[in-house]
């Protein structure tokens, strides 16, 4: 699989990359955060987002999207990373569109894809239940209810949740928590009758909400993919989020990484200027090299993406386990170096190590996936 | 060793008499005591302990009588400690009076100095703040630039200083400044203390990530800071505040409350372990997440060394001083330790522990979230661990500059 | 393309009619060919194999052929090295003639000098070893104290190496000298090629900790360096030493064979030996904390050998990479060392076995390649000085 991006990709990086620089700066978020938003992101810009196609990237160009796969969405959402950028695009146009993509019947897609492409419509994915991934620890119950189903149960921590249309909810229709067969994923409307949702406000100053379903009632046609079968759709729907998040990830440690190196050059102490001791040489040295593991993984896996090869899911934990520690890193060590100034609100490195423990608690952290890698090992 | 067993008994009797019900319960950020008057405790009962631990001199253990201390030997300092760790009693008393410039006049004031200012700190009447940081002048302490000229019988104070802790509430300010600008910058710096309500002092509170503003910016404009209060001489500030330092990183008495009452690591831990066994689960009498159960285990026998080490350096001590350079230690790996703890308590609690504000958490998980930010100062705020680690290599190993 | 393809199916072909037997499959290290008068052969498919490689210049395959090599492009490199992966073909010779001052003189050497050398390396006559570091200039190497002086049609050499590995068996060593000791310290060091075939030239093993000797002494009495064997110009020995050293770097992290195999793949894998060690439980090795670590280390390496695939496939050009040779160095020996903590953990006492019956052989091999393993970020430049490398090249962190 390819390890460098090609013309197309190069070119798409560096339009988001101009986007987020100008539109979408972290102030942008500091300000969505201090005027308290309640969308938590700016309609206008996801908007503008939609017209560069951004909504669409993984949509086959039949239905309406760019058709520029994984690669395209990872060099995007990298950019979005170094900015902080907050936007509907993991909650729709990454778990949204994937899980449509591999769930949906052919007229559910005629129906959906267009929309999301056209931006027209906001998704959410409904999983979590603890504060701890556990994709299969599921207890919302989906019973047969006429000719359809009724959910009940409480879902934690669902991106978008409080501005989402439509929401994919992970539901048992049999068995019992922890058991992989007997999931079902339902697309229901966010305004049905019985979802109440509680925007949660978190640190990292992005979007999540607690919902609760009580009594709702799902048509069969909301079923994606088949009853009682849905985690071999929502482990699709996972890895992807778990790949493209992990590029998110990797622009925001690239950035705190060499804000901090700049720092290190101009900072000066003791009348010289602090990169040149050798104890945050050393540090800064070391990261260098977990960064550039770091890019080999993301490309790797969102290549894999794109060739629907079998190495997805290992690659997911590779490419999850690995980007959760370096960011954790990075962005720990990016407020150390900067000293006093780096713990002020003011200066804006701190939110990249706020956003990096948000990141690393999304899709499974690194112990998570560590033991994941090694079932796929067989060990 | 009889005497000291009369000394453990009629402490006992005593705290038991006159520790009110409400001092015996876990501190809460609000009701702890610094002393002054610009920040109260809402609670009533902290004000009839701090009056009766002064009274005995008890707030400040081993100081001196004559100043209103204790005039405890190190052995029976220890022994109220336990005592009073026994009944989870409260420390009457906290802030920089009495564990960094108290201390510090202790050595090197003069005896009207010690006089006019060590009393006010022992009744809690006179909070301090720190003058020490600025803008250009951070681990390169020495390189200050606050410059204060000399005009007879006081000096001119200009400049400003950053990180200035609780500089809102305090009465005065112990302060680092530049008398002879010529000199090497470690030779031309004098200490010097004024109150903070001199004309020329303006505030202005810094927000921290953790979105609390327990830091100031300090600004003087022309403000005068009478001769009598320099302390050691003009132009030997760097001594005093050097030694003012290792008070701050390990005075005795912190090193002593948390060899003593050998819970203060333990404590902590056993809250990090109660947090895991509610939010992972148990299995078989484990946690059911055995590799974060291995961190939190490792963490905590982390932790009962260092608690270890700061009662053996307790032990090892003169009466009442505080140790000299391996204070190190003390402030860079308790600053670790304390990074580690609650980086644990964010993976045991997962996704709850990211809560900024408003529905969806508890009041403890909000209050976990500022708390975690706020520790990421530990090792930054009082001498970075870079700096810490600079000071083992160079004064403790005696490696080459 | 098409050409790619054939020259694969003539390779195939060729390697299948060409590699014996005997030269497929894993051996040991022992068994590892490196050339020289000193050479000797146990099994002779080695000589033979090595032979017929040589013939073709595939024993240097990316070398131009009028020096002797295989003048391949890297796309042909890479697909005789998969071919050879595929038939585990051992690699027929390897050693300093080939990763460090080949190269080398290919970058630097004149003409004759390139005829003279390069072709009794690719047909493994001579063996060659490095002498850099002396006992008071390790990491700073560029303080070396052995003289040189010039007498006319020859330098006379004084002075003592260290650390240079396999000069017992070497025929030829490239060295640096001070041939101008007034100047500033970077200033006045050659690069010289010493037969070592001479009374002035003596060799005394070090035993190591592992309990091998693979280090010397090396000590220059009255030695002859002859004119014609200067490396680059007189006094700027330096610039080439440093060239030569992002060789070496990148041959120890494993570049030299295309980033696609691991110091210690001759090694059994990890959790293959954690299974053995550790026993399963309910599909999982049985000690769960250990689980974590070795997953760890294998998932790290995964991304180091991606990297290593992502350096080769930006390095488009063939060439050494120099922003990722220290990197590779540094990382490559820390891993390696992780890797093989972690298998003293799983394997427990059986771990520290030094001779003798109650032990495997594999155990004994791994009490002396974890001993050896702690060399690796030490010799050919220490991790510290690695992450200088970075922090100053790569990084522009100021000194």
């Amino acid at each position: 699989m390819p390890l460098v991006l090609n013309e197309e990709q190069n070119m798409l990086k560096d339009a988001a990359k101009d986007f987020c620089g100008k539109s979408t700066p972290i102030t942008e978020l500091r300000k969505l955060r201090d005027d308290k938003d309640e969308t938590g992101f700016s309609r206008d810009i996801w908007q503008q987002m939609v017209e560069l196609g951004w909504a669409g990237i993984t949509i086959p160009e039949d239905f309406g999207g760019l058709g520029f796969g994984y690669l395209g969405m990872g060099v995007v959402m990298e950019e979005c990373g170094r900015t902080l950028t907050a936007s509907p695009l993991m909650s729709t146009a990454v778990l949204g569109s994937s899980a449509i993509l591999s769930g949906a019947s052919d007229e559910q897609k005629a129906e959906l894809l267009p929309a999301l492409a056209g931006g027209e419509l906001l998704t959410a994915l409904a999983l979590e239940e603890t504060p701890h991934h556990s994709p299969y620890n599921i207890s919302t119950t989906a019973e047969k209810s006429g000719d359809g189903y009724k959910l009940n149960g409480s879902k934690k921590f669902v991106l978008d949740g409080h501005v989402a249309d439509q929401l994919v909810v992970v539901a048992r229709s049999s068995g019992t928590a922890g058991d992989r067969d007997g999931l079902s994923l339902f697309l229901v409307a966010a305004d049905s009758d019985g979802i109440s949702t509680t925007r949660t406000i978190m640190a990292d100053s992005r979007n999540a909400a607690n919902i609760e379903l009580s009594n709702v009632q799902a048509p069969a046609t909301a079923l994606l993919g088949a009853e009682g079968k849905g985690a071999d759709v929502l482990d699709k729907v996972l890895d992807v989020g778990r790949i493209v998040l992990s590029a998110e990830m990797l622009g925001g440690l690239q950035e705190a990484f060499e804000r901090t190196l700049e720092y290190l050059k101009v900072r000066e102490q003791f009348g010289v200027p602090i990169g040149s001791f050798q104890a945050l040489k050393h540090r800064a040295a070391e990261m260098f090299c977990e960064i550039e593991l770091s890019k080999s993984v993301v490309l790797e896996a969102l290549s894999a993406l794109d060739e629907d090869s079998d190495e997805v899911p290992k690659l997911a934990s590779l490419a999850k386990a690995r980007l959760t520690d370096t960011y954790n890193l990075v962005s720990s060590e990016a407020i150390q170096m900067h000293g006093g100034i780096g713990m002020t609100d003011e200066h804006e490195i701190g939110f990249f190590m706020k956003r990096a423990r948000v990141c690393e608690h999304s899709f499974g952290n690194a112990a998570y996936h560590r033991n994941r890698y090694g079932e796929l090992e067989g060990y | 060793m009889a005497a000291l067993d009369d000394f453990r008994k009629d402490t006992r009797a005593w705290l038991d008499e006159n520790c009110p019900a409400s001092m015996r319960t876990p501190m809460t950020e609000g009701e702890t005591v610094s002393g002054g008057s610009k920040h109260r405790s809402p609670n009533p009962d902290s004000y009839v302990w701090l009056d009766r631990m002064a009274e005995k001199g008890w707030t400040v253990p081993a100081w001196p009588k004559e100043y209103g201390g204790g005039g405890l030997h190190t052995d029976e300092f220890v022994v109220l400690l336990e005592e009073m760790a026994r009944i989870q009693a409260r420390s009457p008393l906290e802030g920089m009076g009495v564990t960094m410039i108290g201390p510090t006049l202790l050595e090197y004031g003069s005896e009207e100095q010690k006089q006019r200012h060590l009393t006010k700190i022992v009744n809690g009447e006179i909070r301090w703040c720190q003058g020490y940081s600025e803008p250009g002048a951070g681990s390169d302490l020495a390189g200050l630039a606050t410059k204060a000229e000399d005009k007879g019988d006081h000096f001119l104070v200009n400049g400003s200083k950053i990180w200035t802790s609780g500089a809102q509430f305090a009465d005065w300010i112990f302060c680092l400044v530049r008398t002879e600008p010529q000199a090497p910058k470690h030779e031309g710096i004098s200490f010097v203390l004024f109150s903070m309500d001199s004309p020329g002092i303006s505030i202005k509170p810094i927000k921290l990530i953790s979105g609390a503003s327990p830091f100031c910016e300090t600004f003087f404009d022309d403000v005068k800071a009478p001769k009598e209060d320099l302390v050691h001489k003009v132009n030997q500030g760097w001594t005093v505040a050097k030694r003012l330092l290792q008070h701050e990183r390990s005075g005795l008495r912190a090193l002593a409350s948390a060899g003593a009452s050998r819970t203060a690591a333990t404590q902590t831990t056993t809250s990090l372990a109660d947090v895991a066994k509610e939010t992972i689960g148990m299995v078989d009498n484990h946690l059911a997440n055995p590799v974060l159960r291995d961190s939190i285990i490792q963490y905590r026998m982390n932790a009962n060394a260092f608690s270890l080490t700061q009662r053996r350096t307790v032990e090892e001590s003169e009466a009442g001083s505080t140790p000299g350079a391996a204070t190190s230690i003390f402030k860079f790996y308790g600053a670790d330790l304390r990074k580690e703890q609650l980086e644990l308590q964010l993976k045991a609690r997962g996704t709850q522990s990211f809560g900024w504000e408003g529905d969806g958490f508890t009041a403890e998980e909000l209050n976990l979230t500022r708390t975690w930010l706020a520790s990421r100062a530990g090792s930054i705020a009082g001498g970075t661990n870079e700096v810490q680690l600079n000071i083992l290599a160079k004064r403790v190993l005696g490696l080459p500059d | 393309m098409a050409t790619l393809r054939e020259f694969r199916e003539e390779t195939q072909a060729w390697l299948a009619d060409n590699c014996p037997d005997s030269m497929r499959g894993s051996g040991t290290d022992a068994e590892a060919v490196a050339g020289g008068t000193s050479q000797t052969y146990e099994n002779p498919g080695a000589k033979v194999w090595l032979d017929r490689m040589a013939e073709k210049g595939w024993t240097a395959p990316m070398w131009p052929s009028e020096y002797g090599g295989g003048g391949l492009s890297r796309d042909q490199f890479l697909i005789l090295q998969d071919e050879m992966i595929r038939i585990n073909a051992r690699s027929p010779i390897g050693g300093m003639g080939f990763s460090m001052i080949g190269p080398t003189l290919l970058d630097y050497g004149t003409e004759e000098q390139k005829q003279r050398h390069l072709p009794k390396i690719v047909n493994g006559e001579i063996r060659w070893c490095q002498g850099y570091s002396e006992p008071g200039a390790g990491s700073d190497l560029a303080s070396l104290a052995t003289k040189a002086e010039d007498m006319g049609d020859h330098f006379l050499v004084n002075g003592q190496k260290i650390w240079t590995s396999g000069a017992q068996n070497a025929d030829w060593i490239f060295t640096l000298v001070r041939t101008e000791p007034q100047a500033p310290k970077h200033e006045g060091i050659s690069f010289v090629l010493i037969d070592m075939d001479q009374p002035g030239v003596k060799v005394n093993p070090i035993k190591l900790i592992s309990g091998s000797s693979p280090f010397n002494e090396t000590f220059f009495d009255d030695a002859i360096a002859k004119k014609e064997d200067l490396v680059g110009q007189l006094n700027r020995g330096w610039t080439v030493a440093k060239r030569l050293l992002q060789h070496e770097r990148s041959s120890i992290s494993g570049m030299s064979s295309g980033g696609r195999r691991g110091r210690y793949d001759n090694l059994r894998s990890l959790s293959q030996i954690a299974r053995d060690y550790i026993g399963m439980d309910d599909g999982k090795l049985a000690d769960l904390v250990l689980r974590d670590q070795i997953i760890g280390n294998t998932m790290t390496s995964k991304a180091f050998s991606l990297t290593q695939r992502r350096a080769a496939a930006e390095n488009a050009s063939g060439g050494t990479p120099t922003f990722a040779t220290s990197m590779f160095k540094y990382y490559g020996s820390e891993l390696g060392k992780d890797r093989l903590e972690l298998q003293l953990k799983a394997m427990g006492t059986q771990s520290f076995g030094w001779e003798g019956d109650m032990f495997t052989s594999e155990e004994r091999t791994l009490t002396r390649t974890w001993l050896r393993s702690k060399g690796s970020s030490i010799a050919g430049g220490t991790s510290e000085i690695q992450l200088n490398i970075i922090a100053k090249r790569v990084l522009g962190l100021p000194d």
